[in-house]
C-alpha cells in the first residue's frame, strides 16, 4: 500500500514522538503535520472526532488514533524492522511493561513533577522511583528493551529520556533518574536520544522548553485532578 | 501448539478483567483450571506471579504468567490456534485496540465513577452522565465496526466484544441499581441488540455472573466504603 501518511502531531509532546518515533524506525516517508492544539485543525477533528487529540496518523484514507495503538499499526503495516518480537510471550511482556511504563512511572511521574512541594509530592516521587527500579531491572545491561535495537517498549517509555528539561521547568533540584540509582536508565537514555532514527525527531530543548511553557499553571491543576487515582 | 498446555487462570467472578480472558479461552475452545481469588488474602501464586501489581486476571500457560487482561486476549490470540480475536488486518487490528482502550477508559471508568469510585453525589451524578455519554459514542463505533454483520469483530467476536460484553452484568447492576436504561435502552438500539446476540454465546453465558449476584456484591461493596469513609472521619 503506497498511500500517503500523514502524522498530526505536535511536536514537543512525548505522545506525538512515541508515533514519529515507530515511523522513522520503520523507514517510512511521512508528512509532519503541526497542530496548534488551541485551534485544532478540521482535519483533525474530522479524523479523531472521539479525543480529537494527537498524535494521528493518516494512511490513505484511514485514521489511527492514540500514540501506541499508531505504534503497532506502523510495526504491522508497513515493512521494516519489527518494533515487537515475534514470539507471543515476549511481545506478551513488552505489551505489560509499556502498559507499566505509561501508567506507574510516566504518570506518577508527571504528578511528582507538577504537585506543588510537600508530603504528596514527596510520596510522588518516592512511587516514581521504585517503578523506575523495576524498569532499570528489565533493561538487564542491555542497550535497549527491546535488545540491540529500539523496540516497543523503548518508544512507550521514551517520555523518560526528556526528563531533565521537565524538571528544569518544573524547578526540581536533583534529578528523579540520577547517575548512581538508576545507572542503566541513564546509559539507556544516552543511546535512545543518540539514535540516528530518533534524533531525527527528538525535540531540541528549546522546543521542549516552548512545549511545555505556558502550560505550567494547567499542568499543575491536572496533577491535581489525578491526585487520587 | 502441541498437546499437554498448561493453562491456569487467577481471578475473581466479579471481574470484568477475569471475564473477557474466560470469554477469549472459550472463544478458542481451551481447557484450564480456574482458581478464585480471595482479594483480601491472595494466594501466593498471585503474588509469585504478578508481583509488580499483585492483581487478577493472571493467565499462567506452562508456568509462564501472563498478566493485564488486554495483554493475556492478545497472547491468547497469538498463541494458540483457533477463531481469532484479532483480524490480521493491520487497520483493523488498530480500530480494535483503540475501542478496546476506550471500553475500559470510558466506559468502564464511568460506571465505576457511579457506583463507587465517585466520592460526592455530585461526582457519581457526572460518571452517570459520562456513561450515558459513552454508550452513545459505542452505539455509532458498532454501526462502522460491524458493517451490519452483528458484532464489533464483524461477523465473529473480537477483542472489543470481550472486553465490552464482560461489563454486561455490571452495567445491567447499575440499571437494577440506579432506576436507569443504560444498554437496554431505545437510545442504543444497536448496543441492546449487540447485548441480546452476545449474550446467547455458550463462551458467555458460562462465564457472565448473575446480574443479581453482582447487585449484591456491589452493595456489599458500597456499604464497606461507607463504613470504611466513616471510620476515618
Amino acid at each position: 500500500m503506497n498511500e500517503p501518511v500523514k502524522l498530526l502531531g505536535s511536536f514537543g509532546s512525548p505522545f506525538t514522538h512515541r508515533a514519529e518515533a515507530a515511523l522513522r524506525l520503520k523507514g517510512v516517508a511521512y508528512e509532519f503535520i503541526q497542530e496548534d492544539l488551541g485551534n485544532k485543525s478540521e482535519l483533525l477533528l474530522r479524523h479523531n472526532p472521539v479525543h480529537k487529540k494527537v498524535p494521528l496518523l493518516l494512511h490513505g484514507d484511514r485514521a489511527v488514533a492514540e500514540s501506541l495503538v499508531i505504534v503497532e499499526y506502523v510495526d504491522e503495516a508497513f515493512q521494516g524492522p519489527p518494533l515487537l518480537p515475534s514470539d507471543p510471550l515476549a511481545r506478551a511482556a513488552a505489551r505489560f511493561w509499556a502498559q507499566f511504563a505509561v501508567d506507574r512511572c510516566l504518570r506518577t511521574l508527571f504528578k511528582a513533577l507538577w504537585t506543588p512541594d510537600g508530603e504528596a509530592r514527596r510520596g510522588f516521587v518516592a512511587e516514581t522511583k521504585e517503578n523506575l527500579a523495576l524498569m532499570e531491572a528489565q533493561l538487564e545491561g542491555r542497550r535497549f528493551f527491546g535488545g540491540d535495537e529500539i523496540g516497543y517498549l523503548d518508544i512507550a517509555a521514551s517520555g523518560l529520556a526528556w526528563l531533565t528539561v521537565l524538571e528544569e521547568l518544573a524547578g526540581v533540584e536533583r534529578s528523579m533518574i540520577g547517575e548512581e540509582e538508576f545507572p542503566a536508565l541513564c546509559r539507556w537514555r544516552g543511546e535512545y536520544t543518540s539514535h540516528e532514527a530518533v534524533k531525527a525527531c527528538l525535540p531540541s530543548r528549546d522546543q521542549i522548553v516552548a512545549f511545555y511553557a505556558g502550560m505550567k499553571e494547567r499542568l499543575v491543576l491536572l496533577a491535581k485532578s489525578m491526585q487520587k487515582k | 501448539m502441541a498437546g499437554g498446555d498448561d493453562l491456569k487462570l487467577l481471578g475473581t467472578w466479579p471481574s470484568p478483567f477475569a471475564i473477557r480472558v474466560k470469554f477469549a479461552l472459550a472463544i478458542k475452545g481451551l481447557s484450564y483450571e480456574y482458581a478464585e481469588e480471595d482479594l483480601a488474602s491472595k494466594s501466593e501464586l498471585l503474588l509469585s506471579s504478578n508481583p509488580v501489581h499483585k492483581k487478577i486476571p493472571v493467565l499462567i500457560h506452562n508456568g509462564m504468567p501472563v498478566c493485564e487482561s488486554n495483554v493475556i486476549l492478545e497472547y491468547v490470540d497469538e498463541a494458540f490456534a483457533g477463531p481469532s480475536i484479532l483480524s490480521a488486518d493491520p487497520y483493523e487490528r488498530a480500530i480494535a485496540r483503540f475501542w478496546a482502550v476506550y471500553v475500559d477508559e470510558k466506559l468502564l471508568a464511568s460506571w465505576a465513577t457511579m457506583l463507587f469510585r465517585g466520592k460526592t453525589e455530585e461526582e457519581k451524578s457526572d460518571g452517570k452522565k459520562a456513561l450515558f455519554a459513552a454508550l452513545e459514542t459505542l452505539e455509532e463505533a458498532l454501526a462502522k465496526c460491524s458493517d451490519g454483520k452483528g458484532f464489533f469483530g464483524g461477523a465473529s467476536v473480537g477483542l472489543v466484544d470481550l472486553a465490552l460484553g464482560s461489563q454486561l452484568s455490571w452495567l445491567k447492576a447499575a440499571e437494577v441499581m440506579s432506576g436507569e436504561k443504560f444498554i437496554g435502552g431505545d437510545k442504543t438500539p444497536l448496543l441492546a441488540a449487540w447485548m441480546a446476540r452476545f449474550s446467547e454465546l455458550d463462551a458467555v453465558k458460562a462465564a457472565l455472573p448473575d446480574v443479581d449476584k453482582v447487585v449484591e456484591f456491589a452493595k456489599m461493596r458500597q456499604a464497606r466504603m461507607a463504613a470504611a469513609a466513616a471510620s476515618n472521619n
